[in-house]
């Protein structure tokens, strides 16, 4: 049986998954290199959101040292997703300027277009 | 307790601080001068460390004094002050190494990144190994993995751009899987220190959100460590890298992330009994065989040089993973040992392929005919290492077989054994392919052209790794006193 | 003499360390010094017998002389023990060893051999690594110089670069080192996780410890493992690697590497299973069965064979399962008469290759049924050829019979009616197939080659050149010799089972 107050309770959950199966289905499926990128971007938000919800706490505040606050929501798990942005960024601006390098040296940034260039030149080579 | 001993941060922060430098010098002479003393220090700092660790126990250092498990803390055991001394020699070898090699491969106004991602890597992959917090080691897996991607992207054949990219996308998925394992146990237990992990984690063991972190654990770690059959972007990305960065990646990033995996199941779940609760060992086991006889089988039929040694490694990742998957102490003791041992030899051989490729710029089996001829000192390391792979005696390699074997001999698992043995002559079997044409076929037509004498700039650091692997295939004993210390140390015995 | 100079520990590790530095010598000196190389060799090879043969008296007298070279495991040592068996097999190679560097220097600079330097560095590797083999004190280092004799005969037996010769290579490779490695290794790491040691002890390390049908297959592991006996199946290596120049094929035959094999056969089965074990046990049966059919077949595809070379080799692949047989038999006697039989072997064997090759550096002929008459134009050479011939079989005045002797009188001794059967029966196919080669040699008319053949050049040809020659004289003398005064092996050999 589903337990409907449950499935409310847990949709921060919900859309984690749902969020993090979308951009894992992009990553694999789509054969164009930004998609792809866009797709992975999908995929680490749905962390980040993860992380961020966790920290909440029913009814805390914000963490601000203040004496009127008796609940705090945990900083810690905000703090630590802080970092894993900026890396994502790092990761995302890097992606993307390989792209901008792959689509200068194939002239395309369809996979299996790449691919077919890649195994014509084995071909050769052999 | 002992004090924070400010070494161990030494070993993070000087490569990462000597990375902008680097940058900031624009220069390609200049740079390499800054990896090169860098280098060199880290490898004294690191085999200082080992010696104290070996001796006193373990190394503390806590960030901006907090202490664990609220502020991060870098801690040095055996295992890691092992793996430490690799990262650190095999970057002391490869910098030298890499002045030439670079220069032949990648564009000239680009080589001081070349230096400048090298340390960040080098800055990473030892951060991994001295921290202490699972975080942290995210944090610092991600600055070796973007590292080397850059690193690789650098090749020189268009292919290197689509290998890193692929590397980047499975990198990046492994590294995020890495993180939701993390997010979980968090989630469960509030701490990201392993030691504290380590102390929290029976409670809750049997819960599934637990299930779930170990399982996104362990296959965003085996996406790093290229576990058959999540290797496929290893192949490609060794062979088109250049060739010092390939010698680098080969002997360094795949053994840190096996250490990720140690941690993870021998110090985070220490305290569980981890292979009784799950279904872990026939999976790991399957995979190691797995990729111990499919890796080797289409090492086999390579042709390029590189991407045949970049399969041997996938199938040598599996002897480790194997020698983990027993989790008795030999076995660890074995898969360690084996850590070591293939750092020696792959970089062995990966840096003997690009001296290769710089005098002669060969790349494919058939062009090296007659090369054992034209450069027989190189091609001499070469056979050392090949031989290193099969598990000869006097190797290093014949080291890590004999633990190995033992081991499952141990454990009562002589099929295992024996399917070691087997395997280790499909490495027979590829070994030979280049000696016969190195030595042997066609030897009444002309060698192939030396386009390049080759510097001594490249022999020598080829040699070092050669005659290591020779050194540790005969005085076992320390390297296997120490694994198995660590093993002892990690099974919980200490 | 020597030991006045140099302690013994010396002696041993520098029969080790001679061959190599000889080999450095060699290669320095190299195509340019042509005569000076050849002088390096030869002076190190009787260098090297000296070293060896100053142990023997201390051998025989009961010493056991042991020197541990490096700690390669923890606990586990690199080490080097002269025990009679070991002492006999390493005067046979070294002794050999002479011979056969004056016999190269005729074949090599006769045929005009490419890469001769490499050929003499790789011969003094593999004499090393046989001397490793003789002296090791534990299996660990038998293991060790086993495997680095596989490796450095290598180059040896792919020395032409043709590709009949890689061919030939990858057969040699593949089934040696297959076997070791499949076989060997793991036989050796279950012995150490049995017993904890690897030491060669008198009266063997698995006594109490292994049980019926362990036994067997721990026995079935050593002896298949030990693919340089070359037991049938395993036997493939040994004609595939006849591609090889003729010193190379004296030097696999006769000095170094099937003796390695068989002599590692004994030794496991005396010092680490030990003979009583095996008796209680009755673990060995189907290695008597084993060797008795390698003997008869061997001989049988022998007789077929019209390759001179290949025929001696199937004739070396029955007559090293003699050794096996004869250390099989367990009766303390015959494992003496397998101990001879290395040595008598050794020597018959080394004259027929060196006849073979003789033959064809002179006359360019390999195979048997071109030799008509050839013994008229060649006398010494087939002089030497029948005295070798009549040792495989076994007559008398060859060191053959007694060996043959021992091993049938061990036979009797424990009134096995198999075995005595197959001596037998193998003697009359070894006089089958080597009596015809003497008689068409001496008796027959020769036949003249057609002016257009190939090799018509050789047609008006004499003896081989004169170290060939002698060499071969030599080792015929040694094998009537041995006959008359067989004490060394023999004693060596009851040394071995008496204490």
């Amino acid at each position: 049986m589903i337990d409907i107050p449950d499935l409310i309770g847990l949709l921060n959950y919900w859309v984690v998954i749902v969020l993090m199966m979308s951009g894992f289905y992009v990553v694999i499926a789509q054969g164009n290199l930004i998609k792809k990128i866009v797709g992975l971007n999908i995929f680490q938000v749905s962390v980040f959101v993860f992380y961020i919800s966790m920290g909440k706490i029913e009814g805390g505040s914000a963490p601000i040292l203040d004496d009127a606050i008796e609940i705090y929501s945990n900083p810690l798990p905000h703090v630590l997703i802080l970092t894993a942005i900026v890396v994502g960024v790092a990761t995302t601006a890097l992606a993307l300027a390989l792209v901008v390098r792959i689509n200068a040296a194939y002239g395309t940034i369809e996979e299996d277009e790449i691919q077919a260039i890649e195994h014509e030149e084995e071909d050769v080579a052999c | 307790m002992l004090t924070s001993d400010p070494w161990l941060i030494l070993l993070v922060v000087v490569p990462l601080l000597a990375a902008p430098v680097c940058v900031l010098l624009r220069n390609a002479t200049a740079a390499w001068a800054v990896a090169l003393v860098v280098s060199w220090s880290i490898f004294g700092i690191a085999v200082k460390l080992l010696i104290q660790v070996l001796e006193q126990g373990e190394v503390f250092y806590r960030i901006g004094g907090w202490d664990a498990p609220w502020g991060i803390e870098y801690k040095l055991d055996p295992l890691g002050a092992f793996v430490v001394v690799i990262i650190a020699t095999i970057g002391a070898v490869v910098i030298p190494y890499a002045k030439k090699s670079v220069e032949n491969e990648i564009q000239k106004e680009r080589i001081y990144l070349f230096y400048t991602m090298m340390l960040l890597c080098i800055s990473g992959l030892l951060g991994i190994t001295v921290t202490g917090d699972a975080f942290n080691l995210f944090v610092f897996l991600e600055i070796s993995s973007l590292s080397s991607y850059v690193l690789i992207s650098m090749g020189q054949d268009r292919r290197a751009l689509t290998a890193a990219y692929r590397y980047l996308i499975m990198g990046t998925i492994g590294a995020t899987f890495y993180i939701i394992g993390v997010g979980l146990m968090y989630q469960m237990t509030g701490s990201l220190n392993f030691a504290d992990l380590s102390t929290i984690m029976p409670a809750i063991a049997d819960t599934r959100t637990v299930l779930a972190a170990l399982a996104f654990l362990t296959v965003g770690i085996s996406l790093k460590l290229a576990l058959f059959p999540l290797h496929m972007w290893l192949p490609n990305a060794y062979t088109f890298a250049p060739s010092a960065v390939t010698a680098f990646l080969a002997a360094t990033a795949t053994k840190v992330s096996l250490y990720v995996l140690l941690r993870i199941f021998f110090t985070v779940f220490g305290e569980v009994d981890l292979f009784a609760t799950f279904p872990l060992q026939p999976v790991l086991i399957g995979m190691a065989l797995a990729g111990m006889f499919l890796a080797s089988l289409s090492a086999i039929w390579q042709e390029n040089l590189k991407r045949m040694m970049a399969y041997s490694s996938v199938a040598q990742i599996g002897y480790m993973v194997l020698g983990v998957a027993l989790a008795t102490e030999a076995g660890l003791a074995g898969g360690i040992i084996h850590l070591f041992n293939h750092a020696l030899v792959k970089g062995t051989a990966f840096l003997a392929i690009g001296a290769i490729i710089y005098s002669t710029g060969a790349v494919t089996l058939r062009d090296l005919r007659g090369v054992g001829k034209s450069m027989p000192l190189l091609m001499a390391a070469f056979i050392v290492a090949g031989l290193g792979l099969i598990g000869v005696p006097l190797t290093a390699g014949f080291v890590s077989k004999w633990q190995l074997v033992t081991a499952t001999l141990e454990a009562d698992m002589w099929p295992l054994a024996a399917l070691i043995l087997l395997s280790s002559l499909l490495a027979v079997i590829y070994v030979w392919r280049i000696f016969e044409v190195a030595y042997l076929r066609d030897s009444h037509l002309a060698p192939v052209k030396i386009i390049k004498k080759l510097p001594l700039s490249m022999l020598i650091p080829t040699w070092i790794l050669a005659l290591a692997s020779l050194y540790f295939g005969t005085h076992a004993t320390l390297t296997m006193d120490i694994a198995h210390t660590a093993a002892r140390q990690l099974m919980g015995g200490m | 003499m020597i030991s006045a100079y140099l302690s013994q520990a010396a002696v041993i590790q520098l029969t080790l360390i001679l061959p190599l530095l000889g080999g450095l010598m060699v290669w320095a000196l190299g195509e340019r010094n042509r005569n000076l190389r050849e002088a390096a060799s030869l002076i190190t090879a009787i260098l090297e017998f000296v070293l060896v043969a100053s142990l023997t008296s201390d051998v025989l007298d009961g010493g056991r002389p042991s020197v541990d070279m490096l700690e390669m495991f923890p606990g586990l040592m690199l080490t080097l023990t002269v025990e009679p068996l070991g002492q006999l097999f390493a005067l046979i190679a070294s002794g050999l060893w002479i011979v056969n560097t004056v016999y190269s220097i005729g074949y090599m600079r006769g045929n005009k051999e490419l890469h001769q330097t490499r050929f003499y560095v790789c011969f003094t590797l593999a004499i090393s690594s046989a001397i490793g083999i003789a002296y090791s004190g534990n299996i660990l280092t038998m293991f060790v110089f086993y495997e680095v004799l596989t490796l450095s005969t290598y180059p040896l037996v792919t020395h032409s670069g043709r590709p009949e010769a890689i061919k030939g290579g990858r057969v040699y490779l593949g089934i040696l080192m297959a076997t070791s490695i499949g076989f060997l290794f793991l036989a050796m790491l279950w012995t150490y996780n049995i017993t904890g040691t690897l030491d060669f002890q008198s009266g063997g390390i698995l006594a109490d410890k292994v049980h019926g049908p362990e036994l067997a297959v721990l026995l079935f592991l050593y002896v298949f493992g030990i693919g340089k006996a070359a037991m049938m199946p395993v036997h493939r290596w040994l004609p595939a690697a006849m591609v090889a120049p003729t010193p190379v094929s004296a030097l696999l035959h006769a000095v170094a590497v099937v003796k390695a094999g068989v002599f590692a056969v004994v030794k496991v089965i005396v010092y680490i299973f030990g003979l009583d074990l095996l008796v209680d046990a009755r673990a060995d049966d189907w290695l008597i069965l084993v060797a008795a059919f390698t003997i008869i077949s061997a001989s049988i595809i022998a007789l077929r064979q019209d390759n001179l070379k290949r025929r001696l080799a199937y004739s070396t692949i029955s007559q090293l399962s003699y050794v096996i047989l004869g250390a099989a038999i367990l009766a303390p006697i015959s494992v003496a008469g397998a101990a001879m039989h290395m040595a008598a072997h050794a020597f018959g064997k080394i004259t027929l290759f060196f006849a073979a090759g003789a033959i064809y550096t002179a006359a360019h002929k390999t195979k048997v049924s071109e030799l008509d008459g050839i013994g008229r134009t060649m006398p010494f050479t087939m002089g030497a050829f029948a005295i070798g011939a009549l040792s495989m079989i076994g007559l008398p005045p060859t060191a053959g019979f007694i060996s043959k002797w021992y091993i049938l009188s061990g036979a009797l001794e424990t009134s096995n009616a198999l075995v005595i059967l197959v001596i037998i029966a193998s003697t009359l196919l070894n006089a089958a197939y080597f009596l015809p080669i003497i008689y068409v040699a001496f008796f027959k008319e020769p036949q003249k080659r057609h002016k257009n053949a190939p090799h018509y050049e050789f047609e008006n040809h004499g003896e081989a050149p004169w170290p060939m020659v002698l060499a071969l004289c030599f080792t015929a003398l040694g094998t009537i010799v041995l006959f008359f005064y067989p004490e060394v092996p023999l004693a060596l050999g009851q040394a071995l089972v008496g204490d």
